[in-house]
């Protein structure tokens, strides 16, 4: 064998040897394997296109844009979609297609924001909850409950009107609203983990409770948490918007694509166009993350599928 | 109550459990899976630890490896109680006594490799840093589990059951341990297989002055590589005895139940199987009688009274009315 390539970051050498004497049969990684199925997914895989799509259009919205987020050229007010404005322009002047484009960048970072704003606290305190149990359990998920029990949108209503309405409250409502859906799925997929003896194993090596967590609890509950987050970025996008439609998030003149419904809601009966757009662009990255979320939960687990 | 501590000995052995007693709280009742257990291991010998599914043989294992932590009653440890220790306490102890596990699927994490399972507790305990001395380290703890090392790579799911148990003998071996509970290590195993990891283990016995608790559910596994037997029923040591006594010369009916089950060639009309009747009655609460009375072919009505393991051979331990000498000591 040709001299082995040590990976930088964990001293490990790679790739794998072939196992010999083996069935005979190609043996793939996991990663490889979930990567077919994925990719055998018709809708999944338009969902990761579309996905690509927005995150090149997201990171590179100053070169795609045809126009800047706020230009306003108050000679050519409520242009329909024509070749001098391909989707339009506001009661402002403004190029919409440039302002979704610049939104894009705003939707897809409050998606990520606050995902893992719940991801990180929710998975944490779930990861705590289902690995040592008792009152540590109980003290966690009730606290959960009382979050859940308020609804979703008039709990982040409450949260941003308390501390104020902007963009930085928003995310923060909405974070802190996906926190007990992180909790709950973690904390089951941790327990369900624990159970395993390398965990015992891990222990009567000498192995901290921490150490555990995150070297073998964590890794062997990614599938889950990946599923979920995936979804749960559609849905705080929705929130998001939803709260900024209302005024509660993004304020003007920021593209957020809420607020251009919002904006354009007024204007519904003579330029159509003004909220349809940002809507079609809401409904298209929810669409997307969904598509991928449900992908990657039938790639994952094989025996969810139906 | 320690009758099973009275026999003479001539140095202090390496593990004594003292009248270990654990409950397990359930919503019927507390389950007394080991029901004050005396037992000693000496330094260098294979203790065989028997009993059928839920005897409380594994928590026994695991009660000495502190991975449980026991209602009442003491682990020593060369004299110190396991139970004891401190947190830093504890992760020197594991560099002392380790566990193999029986079922090879679910002991290893599957999203790490043979290096890394091997090579954790030598980070862990930092013995060792990222690099070519440890992986040389885990190539000659892959040696001595008798699997390749060209494996290092290698995921669990790609090797088989036999290769598995290797890794996780390996992984135990990697603290150089003196002590090493076998949870039913081949019960799992394919039967050609079996044979070559108990040969492993009578090796690394030799090689590395081990000591082992075997735990198996079958005499048939033990009786080659244990030195004395214990044989455990609900909680409790019915008979214990040097191996060859406790096969050749079994004391307690349950005890000869299980000899009978030992698969062997025919002698010619001698071989009589003894099939108990019954299941195993419930573990929680259960009377102050005998504990197998239930499905003793010989029971009597003396039988229904509490019955301590008494000495009725020399070294040769049985818990049973009816092998109790005449006259009460």
């Amino acid at each position: 064998m040709a001299i082995q390539v040590r990976n930088q970051t964990t001293g490990e050498s790679m790739p794998p040897p072939p196992v010999s004497g083996g069935t005979g049969r190609k043996q793939r990684t996991r990663l490889e394997e979930t990567w077919r199925r994925f990719r055998k997914n018709g809708w999944a895989m338009s969902g990761m296109v579309l996905l690509l799509f927005l995150a090149v259009v997201a990171i590179g919205a100053d070169f795609v844009a045809p126009e800047g987020l706020d230009e306003q050229q108050l000679g050519r007010r409520f242009v329909p979609p024509s070749a001098e404005a391909l989707l339009g322009t506001d009661h402002l002047g403004r190029d919409i297609l440039s302002r979704i484009i610049h939104g894009s960048r705003l939707s897809l970072s409050i998606g990520f924001i606050t995902t893992s704003i719940g991801l990180l606290i929710g998975g944490g305190l779930g990861a705590v909850a289902g690995y040592y149990g008792g009152s540590r359990d109980q003290a966690i998920m009730r606290i959960m409950d009382v979050i859940l029990a308020v609804p979703g949108f008039i709990f982040a209503v409450a949260l941003v009107t308390a501390l104020g309405p902007n963009l930085t409250n928003l995310m923060i409502a909405v974070g802190v609203n996906s926190i007990p859906y992180f909790a709950r799925i973690i904390r089951s997929s941790v327990m369900s983990v624990k159970e395993n003896e390398y965990i015992e194993a891990a222990r009567a090596l000498g192995c901290s409770h921490t150490w555990i967590i995150l070297r073998h609890v964590i890794p062997n509950s990614f599938a889950p948490i990946l599923v979920q987050a995936t979804l749960r970025i559609g849905d705080t996008i929705i929130i998001a918007a939803g709260l900024s439609f209302l005024g509660l998030g993004a304020q003007p003149p920021l593209p957020e694509w809420g607020a251009m419904l919002s904006g354009g809601r007024q204007y519904l009966r003579d330029a159509w166009w003004m909220a349809t757009f940002p809507g079609i662009a809401i409904m298209f990255t929810v669409l997307a993350f969904n598509l991928v979320g449900d992908g990657l939960r039938d790639a994952l687990d094989p025996r969810l599928k139906n | 109550m320690a009758e099973a501590l009275q026999e003479p000995l001539v140095r202090e052995p390496l593990v004594r459990l003292v009248d270990l007693h654990k409950e397990f709280k359930t919503r019927q009742g507390s389950l007394h899976a080991v029901d004050g257990v005396n037992l000693h291991i000496n330094q260098g010998e294979t203790l065989g630890l028997v009993g059928e599914s839920g005897c409380g043989k594994s928590t026994t294992g695991r009660l000495l490896v502190r991975l449980l932590e026991a209602t009442s009653g003491q682990v020593l440890f060369r004299g110190t109680d396991v139970q004891s220790l401190n947190r830093g306490e504890l992760k020197e102890f594991a560099r002392k006594a380790q566990i193999v596990f029986q079922d090879p699927f679910s002991s290893l994490d599957p999203r790490m490799s043979v290096a890394e399972i091997i090579s954790e507790a030598l980070l862990v305990h930092k013995l060792y840093r990222q690099g070519k001395a440890l992986r040389k380290r885990v190539g000659e703890l892959m040696d001595y589990a008798g699997i390749a090392s060209r494996l290092m790579n290698s995921y669990p799911h790609e090797l088989d059951g036999g290769r598995r148990q290797r890794v996780g003998i390996a992984r135990a071996l990697a603290l150089e341990p003196e002590f090493l509970v076998l949870d039913e290590p081949v019960s799992a195993l394919d039967v050609s297989i079996q044979a070559q990891i108990l040969n492993l283990f009578e090796d690394l016995q030799q090689e590395l002055q081990l000591t082992y608790l075997f735990i198996a559910h079958d005499l048939s596994v033990v009786k080659h590589i244990s030195d004395r037997i214990a044989v455990m029923y609900m909680g409790q040591i019915v008979e214990l005895g040097a191996a060859d006594e406790v096969i050749h010369n079994p004391l307690h009916p349950y005890t000869e139940a299980l000899v009978s089950a030992i698969p062997r060639m025919a002698r010619r009309g001698e071989h009589q199987r003894i099939i108990l009747e019954g299941d195993v009655p419930s573990p929680i609460d259960p009377p102050a009688i005998c504990r197998f009375y239930g499905r003793c072919p010989l029971r009597q009505e003396i039988c229904r009274r509490p019955v301590e393991l008494l000495e009725v051979e020399p070294d040769h331990f049985v818990r049973c009315v009816l092998r109790e000498p005449a006259s009460p000591r």
